[in-house]
């Protein structure tokens, strides 16, 4: 254990991803219980103003202080981002564990099910999903959700392989025991690695989609802050206080970045053969 | 070979039959009464009624979803709801932007990813290749729109150099229009070219770590030679079928970047449909747009045959 | 007369995980015009390193030491352009793993075509020609109908008969074999063995045969070298080697040797006979003798370097101080 520890430690990419996904979700909890001003309150008569010692990186059109935005945003990304891998990720991973197990025709179906839906971007499903029920971040969360549920189940299913042809499963079958407890005390665990690192990159693609969604308006609705909107409020006013479409935007990078490296590194600790390719 | 050809094909119609059902399931029958939603709640039963006649609500399910086949099979698109003008005029006209935006994006995309992936293979470890690594780890993580942003203030808004959205179409002059698609073409092609460069990166290192490299050098062939002639082929195949499933992300991204750059393209009309409660317009659109998808798969999938000889039917 | 190939101390080191390492410590040996010479060892003792080693394909962050002399020029000095006019060309490598050394989406004659178009200068036409000539010659049925066939569509032995046919097309003076037939059916090894035995008689051409196997060494080559640890441990003809056996190491490899017995019942119940231990990891060579370890003649001597090559007959040498005990006693049959 302490072996992986020194490894992990030296490893840059997974310790500058580190750093970087731990202050975004330090923000985010911090501002939970507090934020330099309140992010909900107009106040037209400060709006658009420079930096100060006041408002840190100055207020947006609507007088509100950026760095409270940024801070509350973050929570919105971490949720959205949290929420829509983990439904992707448990009836992804289930599906494609059950292909695994079953072979034959189920897999068969199960895999056409996913190609299909991979071909629908995050972006056309929310649309869709918006021209009927509205706007609003359950709208992101359910869209993005659904886009993740092929690319867990494919990767579950692939690794599902692999260990269903491995010896000591075949052992366990003579043994008597049946797929779903083999699935569940076999195969699953052994997979857990190669879907964590998976799920820290689907995070990171999350925080990117959901901006998006964000900033054309169909994702989390204002009063909530979200730093797609904040980009697109912002462009409004990109020739007098170009400023203010730099900040979220570098939010955005850092925190997908982060979570890149984190991911990339991660890899790289549970499966060092792969580490010496690179 | 014809016979590989055929079923690739009914599996082709098949995916694009289901397509369709889903996204008439999804607009047509879960909102569950389209004219209610048109219209709002507070419409009169009156209005409603004479909508659902008008739109041809009362017939069953089945009526209206091979009746909506079959327009599309003659071109008959149904008419905006809103614009009250055939649909497929509209798509038309959108589509003068959007298709050529979609292609000067994914060739900037593949010539950007292709060069540099290559060349930071060529010179693994070295100093070239850190770079464009670290380059594209960047290029991985930034919002596209963002990016979009950030050149409307350098180009437009410091430097001046061209107007920060909008699109004076094709009538304008050839140089106007095109000045107009470049800064969405590079937002577009930027993001999509930073992950398919580390794909062909590595595509290509791992094919040079395979036996038949070692044997063309022992031949006496060159590194450069080996490269070219050898390793690209063999490394292009997975890189074509990511090109393919990128093509979805083009489609998605266009949506956005349109509204960046408020160009009147299928994204923003989609936009305005969908404010507007417009089905008849929102439904269509989705489906040409789910058609390109799945098409550009299939070609891709037709395209491995032609460059993997292992894959080929023989009648040998 | 002066030899073809010269090869003088030749070291290759390695990177790995635990720093630098060498493969191949101080080979030296010498090939004459049409000799045929094999290479002798188990897993990881250095056989194939010396052989990419001398042509120059090692992985990319190798280095080598010591002089490798082709008519007097020496090779590790040449450019990576210099090199490339002699492989394929003067010097001509094929592998152990038919399977996976040919190009999957090239047909087979372009890959023979190609060294001809790159150091004859042959139009496509011209190499075409020459290559139906080349895969007559390996053996493949109906040359005509093949030449365009992928590799896919051919078996591990015809796969192979073309890479023969790739490193025979330029007429090189020496053939390098590294395992030709391990990945093979048995029933195709020793047709591989006798086409390529054939071809270098033929020819005239020198042979570097690298095999783990001492009956295809014994079989198809006049000299033989025996490494271990990445060193030359025993040299000599084959027929010296095999009569006398002067190193502890080769006694074991000949020991390790399955034979069949007459039906007796001693013969049922004699154990196979192994080499305790295991080869060192390279990182690990132990100091002088990197036998010493797993010897059992080994004396404290043994573990002092350098170890001094021992004259046993007339070209005949061994590595080691021992080898009084060894000589002369009888051994566990003769090839």
């Amino acid at each position: 254990m302490s072996d992986w520890i020194a490894r992990a430690v030296r490893h840059r990419s997974f310790m500058i991803g580190g750093v970087l996904t731990f202050v975004l979700l330090l923000m985010a909890a911090v501002s939970l219980f507090w934020t330099p001003h309140n992010p909900y309150r107009l106040n037209i008569r400060m709006r658009l103003k420079p930096p100060s010692w006041d408002y840190l990186l100055g207020t947006d059109a609507f007088g509100r202080d950026v760095v409270s935005q940024l801070m509350v945003g973050a929570q919105n990304s971490i949720v959205v981002g949290v929420v829509a891998v983990a439904i992707g990720l448990s009836i992804g991973v289930s599906l494609g564990l059950i292909g695994a197990a079953r072979r034959g025709w189920i897999e068969e179906l199960i895999m056409r099910f996913s190609d299909f839906t991979l071909a629908f971007p995050a972006v056309l499903s929310a649309i869709l999903l918006t021209a009927i029920f509205g706007p609003g971040s359950l709208n992101s969360i359910v869209a993005i959700g659904i886009y993740n549920i092929p690319v867990f189940a494919r990767l579950a299913r692939a690794s599902g392989n692999a260990i269903w042809s491995r010896d000591f499963v075949t052992a366990s079958r003579a043994c008597g025991k049946g797929g779903f407890r083999i699935t569940v005390e076999h195969v699953l665990p052994n997979i857990v690695p190669i879907i964590v690192v998976q799920a820290t990159i689907q995070f990171a693609i999350a925080i990117l989609a959901e901006a998006a969604l964000s900033y054309l308006g169909l994702g989390t609705q204002p009063p909530t802050p979200s730093w797609g909107r904040m980009l697109n409020e912002a462009q409004t006013h990109v020739f007098t206080t170009p400023a203010l479409a730099v900040y979220p935007g570098i939010a955005i990078a850092l925190s997908v970045l982060g979570l890149n490296l984190l991911g990339d590194g991660l890899r790289d600790l549970i499966d060092p053969k792969l580490a010496r390719q690179r | 070979m014809s016979l590989f050809l055929a079923k690739r094909f009914a599996t082709l119609i098949g995916t694009l039959l289901f397509t369709s059902i889903v996204i008439f399931i999804v607009l047509e029958i879960l909102p569950g009464d389209p004219a209610l939603l048109i219209l709002g709640i507070d419409a009169q039963p009156g209005q409603l009624e004479v909508l659902r006649q008008q739109l041809g609500l009362n017939d069953p399910a089945w009526t209206r979803y091979w009746h909506w086949i079959g327009g599309l099979m003659t071109g008959d698109f149904g008419i905006s709801y809103a614009y009250k003008v055939p649909v497929w005029e509209l798509i038309a006209e959108r589509l003068q932007l959007t298709i050529p935006l979609a292609f000067i994006s994914m060739a900037l995309t593949a010539f950007l990813a292709l060069v540099l992936g290559v060349y930071a293979a060529a010179n693994h470890n070295k100093t070239g290749d850190v770079a464009i690594m670290a380059t594209s780890q960047v290029g991985i993580s930034i919002p596209s729109f963002w990016f979009a942003i950030l050149l409307i203030l350098l180009f437009a808004v410091h430097l001046g150099w061209v107007s920060a959205g909008g699109f004076p179409g094709w009538g304008e002059g050839l140089g106007r229009a095109l000045a107009s698609l470049i800064l969405p073409a590079i937002s577009l092609a930027i993001v999509q070219a930073a992950i398919l460069a580390r794909i062909t990166r590595s595509s290509v290192l791992e094919v040079m770590r395979e036996d038949f490299v070692r044997t063309a050098r022992a031949k006496g062939v060159s590194k450069r030679a080996v490269l070219w002639g050898h390793v690209l082929r063999n490394a292009m195949i997975p890189v074509i079928t990511v090109m393919g499933m990128q093509f979805g992300n083009l489609i998605a991204g266009t949506i956005v970047i349109e509204q960046v750059f408020t160009l009147p393209g299928l994204g923003r009309l989609m936009f305005q449909a969908i404010n507007q409660r417009d089905l008849e317009l929102i439904k269509n659109v989705v489906m040409l747009l789910a058609v390109f998808v799945i098409t550009i798969n299939f070609i891709v999938d037709m395209l491995y045959v032609v460059i993997d000889p292992r894959l080929k039917v023989h009648d040998v | 007369m002066a030899a073809l190939l010269e090869v003088e101390d030749l070291h290759v080191t390695l990177e790995t995980s635990r720093g630098p390492a060498d493969a191949v410590r101080g080979v030296s040996f010498a090939l004459q015009r049409g000799e045929t010479l094999g290479i002798v060892g188990e897993s990881g003792c250095g056989k194939s390193m010396t052989a990419l080693g001398l042509i120059g394909l090692l992985p990319e962050r190798a280095r080598t030491r010591g002089a490798v002399r082709l008519d007097g020029r020496d090779l590790l000095a040449m450019t990576e352009a210099e090199l490339c006019g002699i492989r394929g060309n003067r010097i001509a490598m094929i592998f152990q793993e038919p399977m996976t050394s040919l190009n999957p989406v090239h047909p087979v004659g372009r890959q023979i075509a190609e060294p001809l178009m790159l150091h004859r200068g042959l139009s496509r036409a011209a190499a075409r020609e020459e290559a139906l000539k080349l895969l007559d010659r390996v053996g493949i049925p109906n040359p005509a109908a093949r030449i365009d066939a992928y590799p896919h569509q051919m078996s591990g032995g015809q796969r192979q008969r073309v890479m023969i046919a790739i490193a025979l097309s330029c007429n090189p003076d020496i053939l390098l074999a590294d395992e030709p037939t391990t990945a093979l059916d048995v029933t195709i090894q020793g047709q591989i063995l006798d086409l390529i035995r054939d071809l270098v008689d033929e020819r005239g051409m020198a042979l570097i045969l690298i095999s783990h196997a001492l009956g295809v060494i014994a079989e198809n080559t006049r000299r033989m070298l025996v490494m271990y640890g990445g060193r030359v441990v025993e040299s000599g003809p084959v027929g010296e080697v095999f009569g006398r056996m002067a190193h502890p190491y080769t006694r074991g490899l000949f020991a390790a040797i399955p034979r069949l017995g007459d039906g007796r019942a001693r013969d049922r119940a004699r154990p196979l006979a192994t080499i305790p231990g295991t080869v060192p990891e390279l990182a690990d060579m132990p100091p002088g003798c990197a036998f010493a370890p797993r010897c059992d003649l080994a004396l404290e001597a043994c573990r002092v370097p350098p170890v001094p090559a021992v004259s046993i007959g007339h070209d005949h040498e061994a590595v080691c101080i021992r080898t009084d005990q060894t000589v002369g006693q009888p051994g566990e049959g003769r090839p």
